[in-house]
């Protein structure tokens, strides 16, 4: 039980909010730029390998493009029907592997990264997918390759919708990052578990909701005005 | 020079399979505007997309400037395309991009020098007349203008033939007229090859010097805009001469006269009348400048049936000039 009369109660909350915070920032910069890249990568390989993308056919062979397409596809399903609090606990032995501890800091980056690729990924593929063929039917007109039509057509085009995706992969990290505190005490999500509901402290809750409340709003606030920046439509 | 040989490319639909393309074959000259008609759904738009192999066919050749692209590996294909350009319906301009970086577009896919670029960008913008929109955005200009957008963009890597999908079929007629114009000058001007399909025989009448009539995936017919002309029963002239429906006359013979060059002049009608003492009234009548020629179809009724204005039909055939009879008198009401 934490007294809140108690005269240290408030440069306590204070010190502890303003470690926490910068915990889950860590845990957002860090998890968001993994999965910006890699959730990218893989809706692009999505995308290029569908019946009829640009590289429908790698080295020639349908065949490999469908299995490539299969498999990550089914990759993708599996990650995302998996609850995340149990994705965690499942992923502790690649923590371990991959950054040397699961119940640190940088333990959390895997399990985040690895919800939220999948994550980004669908949302990035439905961004890609609304680029209006004719753009790509252009670019090979102009005998673009499938890498050029990737980088200068479809992915330039999608810009806009691939960064409100992105916003919105941003608000569901924030969101499963309370969820660390499984592995550990990291974060805003784990300062109001554990002082808020362990130790009784409705202030702590109050502060913590409000902090996350204000960093959603500034997230979807800034994705927004960026998205519509470089929408020329 | 252009040369399709066999084409033929099927879809498959619900319950079997649809054939686009059923052995089509077309030549089309170094320099000419070739145009190809017909009614959606004809195969127009794969026939097009065959001739630079978006399309690929089951089976058949595509020739440019002699070059079998059916049997070049992709990397080659995509090198033979630089040579091809390419005009849409719907433009299909990059909205990510200003209108320079879009008409820069196939020059960085060549690898062309930024600076280069960027010279041939003001070069071809001012070709098109959108020489001071080059910072603009697609969404900020007229359909007209877009249009002039994806002209400059497909002429950026000076290919030698241009295909058009039906360039001007979401412009007003305004701007149509303009942007055929501006084909015709890039035409002349480069000695450009240009291929367009279209459903309107005004596109037609203004740029074409060959046409070809698709239909049900087939050339039905095809020919230099002048010769099918005269050309007697030619469907593509019938569209190019509206005159409207012929309306059963009993007891006439229904005539129609096609002149060429400006003969149009000679006193036929007087002829008719004055020479054999014909009852002539005029049903239709049409003029049209056809590849700079002043090109005219009449629609005449003559009394009696076709073998009793035989003399008289044959004193005005002379070359140059198509006589056709169009309709026939019904001997029983001639009675």
């Amino acid at each position: 039980m934490i007294d809140p009369t108690d005269p240290a109660f408030w440069p306590r909350l204070w010190q502890g909010l303003l470690q926490a915070t910068g915990e889950t920032l860590v845990m957002l910069v860090v998890t968001g730029v993994v999965t910006a890249v890699l959730g990218l990568l893989v809706a692009l390989v999505l995308l290029a390998t569908e019946e009829d993308g640009v590289f429908a056919a790698p080295f020639g062979s349908r065949a490999l493009g469908r299995t490539i397409n299969l498999v990550l596809g089914a990759i993708v399903n599996v990650t995302r029907s998996v609850p995340f609090i149990i994705l965690m606990v499942a992923l502790i032995p690649v923590s371990r592997f991959l950054v040397g501890s699961a119940f640190s800091l940088q333990g959390t980056i895997v399990p985040l990264s690895i919800a939220a690729i999948p994550f980004f990924a669908r949302i990035a593929e439905i961004a890609l997918h609304e680029v209006p063929p004719g753009l790509v039917e252009a670019g090979r007109s102009i005998g673009a390759s499938p890498v050029q039509l990737l980088a200068r057509v479809v992915v330039p085009e999608a810009v806009p919708a691939l960064i409100r995706g992105f916003t919105t992969t941003l608000v569901t990290i924030v969101n499963y990052s309370a969820i660390v505190t499984v592995v550990g005490n990291y974060g805003l999500g784990s300062f109001a578990y554990i002082n808020g509901y362990q130790r009784y402290s409705v202030i702590h809750i109050i502060a913590v909701v409000v902090l996350l409340v204000a960093l959603v709003y500034l997230l979807q606030a800034v994705g927004n005005r960026l998205a519509s920046r470089l929408s020329h439509r | 020079m252009i040369v399709a040989e066999h084409l033929v490319k099927t879809y498959p639909v619900a319950g079997g399979s649809v054939r686009a393309l059923d052995d089509v074959s077309l030549t089309v000259a170094d320099g000419e505007v070739f145009g190809v008609v017909g009614e959606s759904g004809a195969g127009k738009s794969t026939l097009i997309r065959t001739l630079n192999l978006l399309e690929r066919p089951d089976s058949g050749r595509v020739l440019v400037d002699g070059v079998d692209l059916t049997t070049l590996p992709e990397a080659e294909l995509r090198r033979a395309r630089h040579r091809i350009g390419m005009i849409f319906q719907q433009f299909n301009l990059l909205s990510s991009r200003t209108v320079r970086e879009n008409v820069a577009l196939p020059l960085e896919v060549t690898g062309v020098p930024r600076a280069e670029r960027r010279r041939r960008v003001d070069e071809i913008l001012d070709l098109v007349g959108l020489g001071d929109r080059g910072e603009s955005y697609p969404t900020q200009l007229s359909g007209g203008q877009k249009q002039r957008v994806g002209i400059a963009r497909a002429l950026a890597a000076r290919p030698s033939v241009l295909l058009s999908d039906e360039a001007t079929s979401a412009l007003d007629p305004a701007t149509t007229e303009s942007i055929l114009a501006l084909l015709r000058d890039l035409n002349r001007e480069l000695g450009l090859t240009v291929v367009l399909i279209t459903h309107e025989m005004d596109v037609v009448r203004a740029v074409c010097d060959s046409a070809a009539l698709l239909e049900n995936g087939r050339i039905v017919e095809t020919g230099r805009v002048p010769d099918l002309v005269v050309t007697p029963g030619s469907r593509i002239s019938r569209a190019l001469f509206p005159l409207g429906e012929r309306a059963p006359e009993p007891g006439r013979t229904i005539v129609e006269i096609t002149f060429t060059g400006l003969d149009s002049g000679e006193p036929v009608i007087a002829r008719l009348v004055r020479d054999h003492g014909l009852d002539v009234s005029i049903l239709g009548a049409r003029i049209e400048a056809l590849g700079g020629r002043q090109t005219g179809r009449i629609r005449l009724s003559l009394p009696g049936s076709a073998e009793q204005n035989a003399a008289a039909l044959a004193s005005l055939r002379e070359p140059g000039r198509l006589v056709e009879v169009v309709g026939l008198a019904d001997p029983e009401a001639a009675r």
